[in-house]
Parts: C-alpha cells; sequence; structure tokens
C-alpha cells in the first residue's frame, strides 16, 4: 500500500474508513463478549441480594433445616436438595448404561444409514421441549408407572425402604424417570463424539491380535474414553439438577423427605416453579431465592468441574497424539 | 483324509473359552442394538402420544381462536398463544442473534489467549445455567417492582438462546479455510472488511442454522417466562409491555389443572408446539450435515 501514491484522496478518506471500521468492529465484539461476562456475574449477585434477607435470618443453618411454614416464618432447604439429590442420581443410574449403549451402537456396530437415521431421532429426543415431555409424564407415564412399574418393583424389591408404600403417578421415581428421558440424549452424544475419536489404528490393533468386538470396546475404546464419559455425565447432573418444570408437573410437590421413592417430594428448581408466582410474605420470596443461590451454587460447581476435565482431556489427547 | 477333516473341524469351532467369548460378544451388541431401539421407541412414544391426544381438537378454529374463558365448556382457541410465542421469541433472537455473533467474532478473530479463556468460560457456564436461574434473575430485576411483561420473557430467552448462537458461529467461523482471510489481508483489505466482506457471508449458513436451533429450543422454555409473562389475557397481545399469552405457560397452566378438558387442551396445544419444534431441528439438523459434508471435502 505505502509504496503506491498514497496522496490522493480516495485512499486517504478510505484509509480513514478503515482505522473507524476497524476500531468500532473491535469496540462492538470487546463490548458484548464484556456484557456476557458481566451478565453471568450480575445473575450471581441479583439472587445472592435477593437471598440476603433470609441468609440474615437463618443463616447456613437454612441448608439443615427441613420446615418450610409461612406463617410461622421458618424456612428450610433441605427436603429441596435431598429430592434434587434423589431424582438427579436415578435419572443417572437409568440413562448412563443405556446412553453408553446407545453411543456404542452408533460408533462402532451400525451401518451407515442407521449411523444418521438413529443418530438424529436420539437428537430430537433431546429437543421435545421440558413442557411437553412434563405433560406426557404426568398423564401418561406416571398412571403407568403407578399400575406397573411400581407395583412391580414393591413386589420384588419391596423390603429396601425406597420401594416401600403404596403406588402414585407423581413422585420420586416418575420424576427421576422423566429426568432420564431428558439426560439421555446428552449423555449419548456426546459419549458417541468421544468414541468416533478413539484413534482407529488402536481398535484395529485390538482386533487384529484376536479380539472380539466387545474385548475391544473394553479394553480400548471405553477405558481410553473414560475422563469424557465422566464429563459427560456431570454434563447430564447438571442438566437434571436444574430442570424445573417438567420435574414440578410430575413430582407431586411435598417439601418432606420421603423413605419410599413413590412417595412426593420437591427439588430446589420445582419448589420454586411452585411458589414462586404466589408468594406471600418477603421472608419466603427470600428463601425462595436462597433456594435458587444453592441450585446456582450446585449448578456452578457441577459445570466447572465438567469443563475441567474436557479441558485436562482434550490436553491430555493433543499431548499423546 | 478323515484325521485331516477332524482337526479342521474341531479347530473352527474352537474351544469353550473361544465359544464363551464370542457369546459374551454377541451379547454385548444385542445390549447395544436394543438400548438404540428403545431410545428411538421412546420418542415415538412421546411424539404417538402427543399426537393421538392432541389431534382430535386441532381445526381452524382453534389454531386462530381466543382462549377459552376459565371454567367454560367451550374449547376455545390457542391464536394468542401462537402469535405471542412468535413476538416473544422474534424479540429475543432481535437480542441474542447480534450480540452472540459479536461475541463469537469476538474469541475467534481478536481474542488473545488471557482474554479468551474467561470468555470463552462465560458462555460454557451460561450454556448449563438451568432456566429457573434465569427466570428468577428476570423476576428480581426487571419484573419485580414493576409489572409482569412480554419484555422481561423476552430477555429471559436470549440469554437462553445466546450461548447457543455463539458456539454455533463459532464452530462455523473456524471452518472459514485460513487462505481467504489471509487473502484478503495480503490484498490490502482491512480488519473490518474482512470481517464483514469475507468472513461472515462464509459463515451465514451456519449461522443461520445454528440461530434456528436455538429458536426451537426457546419457543419451547417454559421457566423465564413463567414469571415474567405468566398471567395474561384471552386475547391477542401484541404490545410486549403487558404480559404476552405464550404457549409453553399456558401448557404447564392446564397440565396442573384437574380438568380433563384442559388437558385436551394442552395436548393439542403441546402437538402444535411439538410440531414446530420438531420440524425446525430437523430442517436445522438436516441443512447442518449437508453443509459439514460439503466443507469438509
Amino acid at each position: 500500500m505505502s509504496s503506491l501514491p498514497a496522496t490522493s484522496e480516495f485512499t486517504g478518506r478510505r484509509r480513514v474508513r478503515d482505522w473507524i471500521g476497524d476500531r468500532l468492529l473491535l469496540l462492538l465484539t470487546a463490548g458484548a463478549s464484556l456484557a456476557a461476562v458481566v451478565l453471568i456475574g450480575l445473575i450471581a449477585y441479583k439472587i445472592i441480594r435477593g437471598a440476603h434477607l433470609a441468609f440474615t435470618s437463618f443463616g447456613l443453618s437454612f441448608i439443615r433445616s427441613s420446615s418450610w411454614d409461612v406463617n410461622h416464618k421458618v424456612f428450610g432447604a433441605l427436603p429441596g436438595i435431598y429430592g434434587t439429590a434423589v431424582t438427579s442420581l436415578i435419572a443417572l443410574v437409568i440413562a448412563t448404561p443405556l446412553a453408553l449403549a446407545i453411543a456404542l451402537f452408533l460408533s462402532e456396530l451400525a451401518p451407515r444409514w442407521a449411523r444418521v437415521f438413529v443418530g438424529s431421532l436420539v437428537e430430537t429426543l433431546a429437543a421435545i421441549p421440558s413442557v411437553v415431555l412434563g405433560l406426557w409424564g404426568i398423564l401418561v407415564l406416571g398412571p403407568l408407572a403407578a399400575n406397573h412399574l411400581e407395583p412391580w418393583l414393591n413386589r420384588w424389591f419391596g423390603w429396601l425402604q425406597i420401594f416401600s408404600g403404596a403406588p402414585s403417578s407423581s413422585g420420586l421415581l416418575v420424576a427421576g424417570l422423566i429426568l432420564a428421558i431428558m439426560v439421555l440424549p446428552i449423555i449419548a452424544s456426546i459419549c458417541r463424539e468421544l468414541f468416533l475419536n478413539v484413534p482407529s489404528e488402536l481398535e484395529e490393533g485390538a482386533l487384529a491380535l484376536g479380539a472380539t468386538r466387545w474385548e475391544m470396546v473394553r479394553g480400548v475404546v471405553l477405558s481410553s474414553s473414560r475422563p469424557g464419559i465422566a464429563a459427560a455425565m456431570i454434563l447430564g447432573l447438571g442438566r437434571a439438577l436444574g430442570e424445573a418444570i417438567a420435574v414440578a408437573q410430575v413430582i407431586g410437590a411435598g417439601w418432606t423427605i420421603p423413605h419410599s421413592l413413590f412417595q412426593p417430594g420437591d427439588t430446589l428448581a420445582s419448589k420454586i416453579v411452585e411458589e414462586f408466582a404466589g408468594y406471600s410474605t418477603f421472608l419466603q420470596l427470600s428463601s425462595l431465592f436462597y433456594l435458587a443461590g444453592i441450585l446456582l451454587a450446585i449448578g456452578l460447581v457441577t459445570n466447572l468441574f465438567a469443563q475441567f476435565i474436557v479441558r485436562r482431556f482434550d490436553v491430555y489427547r493433543t499431548e499423546s497424539s | 483324509m478323515a484325521t485331516v477333516e477332524q482337526a479342521l473341524k474341531i479347530d473352527l469351532r474352537g474351544d469353550a473359552r473361544l465359544r464363551r467369548r464370542k457369546l459374551v460378544n454377541r451379547l454385548a451388541e444385542a445390549i447395544a442394538i436394543l438400548s438404540a431401539a428403545a431410545a428411538v421407541a421412546l420418542l415415538v412414544w412421546v411424539v404417538w402420544a402427543v399426537a393421538e391426544r392432541g389431534a382430535s381438537l386441532i381445526s381452524w378454529s382453534f389454531l386462530t381462536g381466543d382462549l377459552p374463558i376459565p371454567f367454560s365448556t367451550e374449547v376455545g382457541g390457542i391464536g394468542p398463544l401462537i402469535v405471542g410465542s412468535a413476538v416473544l421469541v422474534g424479540i429475543a433472537t432481535l437480542i441474542a442473534l447480534p450480540v452472540g455473533v459479536l461475541i463469537a467474532l469476538f474469541l475467534e478473530e481478536f481474542a488473545g489467549n488471557w482474554l479468551r479463556v474467561p470468555i470463552q468460560l462465560a458462555i460454557d457456564l451460561m450454556v448449563g445455567l438451568p432456566s429457573v436461574i434465569i427466570a428468577v434473575f428476570i423476576f428480581g430485576t426487571l419484573v419485580y417492582g414493576h409489572a409482569e411483561n412480554g419484555l422481561a420473557g423476552s430477555f429471559g430467552l436470549a440469554i437462553v438462546m445466546l450461548p447457543l448462537i455463539t458456539r454455533a458461529t463459532q464452530e462455523v467461523l473456524r471452518l472459514v479455510p485460513r487462505e481467504q482471510r489471509e487473502g484478503a489481508l495480503a490484498l490490502g483489505a482491512s480488519r473490518w472488511r474482512t470481517v464483514v466482506g469475507i468472513i461472515l457471508p462464509a459463515s451465514l449458513g451456519g449461522i443461520l442454522t445454528g440461530t434456528v436451533l436455538a429458536v426451537a429450543r426457546a419457543v419451547g422454555e417454559t421457566a423465564p417466562l413463567l414469571f415474567a409473562t405468566g398471567i395474561f389475557g384471552r386475547t391477542m397481545q401484541l404490545n410486549p409491555n403487558q404480559a404476552v399469552p405464550n404457549m409453553p405457560v399456558q401448557i404447564f397452566n392446564w397440565s396442573e389443572s384437574p380438568d380433563p378438558l384442559d388437558h385436551k387442551r394442552a395436548w393439542a396445544t403441546a402437538l402444535v408446539l411439538m410440531t414446530l419444534v420438531l420440524v425446525m431441528s430437523l430442517v436445522a439438523r438436516i441443512a447442518l450435515n449437508w453443509s459439514r459434508r460439503n466443507t469438509t471435502r
């Protein structure tokens, strides 16, 4: 550029315009990025501020208390924490083995046409809105569980306290099942990517040494993607912990710590959905913010943990290749 | 002769250990196939259940009519819900699309390593943010002390869409060949001309597909709307300063009602919503697969 006669008015104006354009673009993109970081901070700040009143009234004993009494002004989070933990655990226990099997089918077994077809169907499962899944949960899955699944569990495993008591169409178990359906496609699609990324030389090497396909999968595919599977499970867990709407529809509401999985309960998220719009005192509203704060803290920790594993795993992989 | 044949036979059949290994292999394969079949069956089951129960109510008057008067035995319609959902998601897209693309541009074209890490982390955390947290945040900032309004709901949906659009845009920006970028710069084009003239046009398709996927996700989101625009009238509301009727919240309300007619209305609305979402995500996915195949070859 500088070798050309730069004195012409045209290039001069263009240079000014380019200077302004470059600065403007940088400013806009940097500003938008800054806004995203600020937004995350603002969300945390707003929720902590909202919870301030409840925090000063109850302190950390809020987490250990299981009362929720608007008239006597005592609130606690324990039943919600319990419900969140139990439903998420049910979801992971059911979804993880299924998702691994689906991912193995899609990456190792399926012919080409089935790979694309089944793969997109599994991903479509994740696209179903949670209200619709919740509606299906109360009106189809719940009654089915109450009439068939729960009596069966009770008959064979009734000696376990978690499967004791009368069957019911809304409760922790049904909520766990719905969450399992939501988490399944997340874990399956991450694991499929993981398995497809396993170097084919390793797989072929195992097969050439005489391993059966399953032995190759167990020895090469599964063992080399273990950290990735853990990250997929944690990302699924994050989804299950925070799901509010579908759980509120099927869990049946009840601020208790039930012995049986058939009984209704609540998660942190479902309690917020049920009471937020109809709060009657500021302390109650602030307690709901407190619940949201606990949920946010758990959610951030799980997500950060998953990101940590993903990043370490990536580093490990690029170093070794 | 006979001995050779015998030896061959034994060799081919293998010993008990090999047979067991093969059996285990078969079993594992069967489990994988059955699991995949179960997932597909589950999807078919849910879609079929919604379609079967919802289809009977669907008619032109149901799709365009006003909401039923509470406790009335007339079916009414869901016209205001469909229009309202479109308004809310439309405004959310107007916010999230430019901001999301700008963030992706900053991350891929401008940011140094020390800036990229925290911003990428913020985007990744935003993807994992439970939507009920967004709902509580929106209530605390935009609704509490004011009236319920559609803008607040749209802003909540925009927070859901933003990281999805950013991630999709980042992915296509990475696919733009380095040679094109360097070619433009070598010809003396400035940075912003390269971005606006070369990089954005090349990645337009991918950005659009990502946006369609984000819209499909946002239109079914209930929680961010529940406390922001959850109590609305029976008629069409286009003014986003008022509470705007929308499909997800109404499905939620009807699903909690004890009235069987409300359940029917919920199924029919769910069918409309689900069809919209599935069509959008299928189209976007097909476009995505198609463009990936074209760019990788």
